[in-house]
């Protein structure tokens, strides 16, 4: 789950991480009250999970009331990168001299959490990872220790950050991996941390993802689950408790298993379609789970066909298929063409109970995956 | 020949009484697995189909003379589990169980540092030697024994590549799922050098798919040090940069690293054909048999 800026940056605050003021806005009027608060210049930011957004006119700098009043209207509403702005954070504009980058990551080859901190911030940091990475000092966490006080001191002094903010830095960071290990964070990170012209730091920014497998023992951030989702189907997809993702195209897909969802996708390209999502019903899954499966595709106005790709293994063909025949049974007319392929166990069984009349059958996933990629066609001509 | 499991493997089930491992419990079983005792915290005496349940797994190994473990316990106490087995005598433990925090599985990384058990997994099928035993959840039926070794970050990937062998008349060694974890036990190049050394297995299949750099590292392993030949796949061509595709593991990176392109690059650089389709993939097999 990624928590908005606004969502991390109280959690920083609480944490004893010094941010500028800021509240969040939904409206131009409310973006000129906050402002009135926190007086100019102040920042303007949209509060969606883009990279890149202040390159993409997403984060304005206001010094007076016109440009304030211009810069609410020009944002709020906007489409950035496909999604629609509707959250603003208000800030209190920072006097910086500095930008630094501070941050906190799961190295997957090593196993182990690794802290970073570098002079280079205030760009995208994994364009100076691979451009120049001698500008990122890392060191290595044990998880079972933590960060210990000498590591961060060691890891802001190799950064080559000036001594006398070097102290207040690690303390930021020691922050930060605290509250990693505390709220079970996949990436915690500050870009830029600013150097303030009094030679105070000041989290200008504030990434929190948060690892979904943990939500389980954070039932406080669980809870801005919802809030963080982008949009409708993304909340769906979460009641529902799928894992859903939604690309650009036009062909539905419903498949059990990560690795076979991925696939089908890449065969709907190879096949010269286009996925309009990715959805796993996960191991096991019993009728109504097919049924909420297919009214999630169906909710999405860009599918025009549908695939349903299963390969049993604890799943159960028969199962999937009675769940396919009652979502389908629920229309009088069918909203989009529908191909069915399963196989695995009870695969034949599912077979018979198929309700042809509703869905096209195909034994294999690559005649599946043709026969809905012509159907999306079709459906688009 | 096999790696790792065969019919003498002596099999202990943790979570044996919840319902996910008393159904695979019932499944291995019927394949021929030689499941000796079960373990459940408070519910040590019981038995399940006869098989013995004892509270820690420590009784179970040393009554049983358990050599392996399969961990069907819920992600909240499943790093537990996995702590509790390794602390054994036990030489392989696979964990089936989805959705273990990754933090939680950055301490058994390092436990795993100091013990000479294996682990398997998280969030894997398991692994099956046709014909001998299974240990997870891989559907029995679809597996034919051979000479074919497979590896798989996937599991129904795996059935859909090995389905595709089967129907050939190809038959497998054994077949690993490695998980689909960001974390995980065993990597591509721990399960390669297993099947190189192994005499019967002929020619490898490796499933991989997006994020992280493991298959990247095979590749390097394949090209350094493999005779056997190697075939991929790598899933996730299609998939859009900083998102979760269900797989923890399955991410592509903001900087583009972890991607498909760079794993079949890497792969094609060593000599290992990747195919289009799960259906392809087979077909390669197929030339080098």
């Amino acid at each position: 789950m990624k928590l908005h800026e606004y969502q991390a940056k109280d959690i920083f605050a609480e944490a004893g991480i010094p941010v500028p003021e800021s509240r969040l806005a939904t409206s131009v009027d409310e973006v000129m009250e906050v402002i009135e608060e926190v007086g100019y210049p102040a920042a303007i930011k949209a509060q969606v999970h883009v990279g890149g957004r202040g390159k993409a006119g997403g984060i304005k700098i206001a010094t007076s009331e016109e440009e304030a009043r211009e810069a609410a209207e020009d944002i709020i509403g906007m489409d950035l990168k496909g999604y629609t702005v509707e959250k603003v954070l208000v800030e209190a504009g920072v006097d910086f001299e500095n930008e630094l980058y501070v941050g906190v990551t799961m190295d997957r080859g090593e196993g182990k959490p690794v802290a970073m901190v570098s002079t280079q911030g205030g760009v995208n940091i994994e364009e100076v990872a691979e451009e120049n990475p001698e500008a990122i000092a890392r060191e290595h966490i044990d998880p079972a220790f933590g960060l210990h006080p000498y590591q961060a001191r060691k890891v802001v002094y190799d950064a080559g950050i000036e001594r006398d903010v070097a102290n207040d830095v690690a303390s930021i960071l020691t922050t930060l991996y605290d509250l990693y290990e505390e709220k079970d964070a996949s990436d915690i990170e500050i870009n830029p941390v600013m150097i303030t012209s009094d030679r105070d730091v000041v989290a200008a920014d504030a990434v929190m993802n948060i690892d979904d497998d943990a939500l389980f023992r954070h039932p406080d951030l669980a809870e801005m689950e919802d809030e963080a989702a982008e949009d409708d189907l993304e909340r769906k997809a979460n009641d529902y408790g799928f894992d859903y993702v939604r690309l650009s195209g036009n062909v539905g897909i419903i498949g059990n298993g990560a690795g076979l969802v991925m696939t089908t996708l890449d065969l709907v390209d190879h096949y010269g379609g286009e996925p309009a999502n990715f959805l796993d019903i996960g191991g096991g899954a019993k009728a109504e789970r097919v049924t909420n499966a297919l009214d999630m595709v169906f909710a999405d106005e860009n599918v025009d066909a549908v695939v349903f790709n299963i390969f049993g293994g604890i799943t159960r063909g028969d199962e999937v298929a009675k769940g396919i025949n009652e979502a389908l049974e629920a229309f009088d007319e069918i909203p989009k063409k529908v191909v069915v392929r399963l196989a695995g166990t009870n695969a034949e069984e599912g077979m018979e109970i198929l309700n042809t009349d509703l869905v096209e059958v195909e034994k294999t996933l690559e005649d599946a995956v043709q026969r809905a990629v012509e159907n999306a066609q079709e459906a688009n001509q | 020949m096999s790696i790792l499991v065969d019919d003498d493997t002596r099999v202990v089930v943790q979570g044996i009484t919840g319902g996910e491992g008393k159904f695979h419990t019932q499944q291995m079983v019927e394949y021929g697995t030689n499941v000796v005792a079960g373990t459940s915290p408070g519910k040590g005496g019981q038995d399940v189909d006869g098989i013995p349940v004892y509270d820690t797994v420590e009784e179970a190994v040393d009554e049983e003379d358990a050599d392996a473990s399969v961990v069907f316990v819920p992600p909240a106490f499943a790093g537990d589990a996995v702590f509790e087995a390794l602390d054994t005598d036990l030489d392989l433990v696979v964990a089936i169980t989805e959705g273990i925090p990754t933090q939680d599985m950055a301490k058994v990384n390092k436990r795993l540092t100091e013990v000479d058990t294996r682990l398997l997994g998280p969030n894997c099928p398991g692994i099956i030697t046709p014909g001998e035993a299974k240990l997870g959840i891989l559907p029995g039926n679809i597996f034919e024994a051979g000479n074919v070794g497979l590896v798989s970050r996937s599991g129904t990937l795996t059935y859909q590549v090995v389905s595709n062998l089967t129907d050939r008349g190809i038959g497998q060694t054994t077949a690993i799922g490695i998980g689909g974890d960001p974390i995980i036990g065993t990597s591509f190049v721990d399960a390669l050098e297993l099947f190189e050394a192994d005499e019967d297995t002929d020619a490898v299949v490796m499933c991989g798919e997006i994020g992280g750099e493991d298959e990247e590292q095979a590749a390097k392993y394949i090209a350094e040090n493999m005779d056997t030949p190697v075939a991929g796949f790598i899933a996730g061509r299609t998939a859009p940069p900083g998102k979760r595709m269900g797989h923890a593991g399955a991410i592509v990176s903001g900087s583009g690293t972890g991607t498909a392109e760079s794993k079949i690059s890497a792969l094609n650089d060593a000599g290992v054909p990747v195919g289009d389709t799960p259906n392809e993939v087979a077909e390669h097999v197929e030339d080098f048999l």
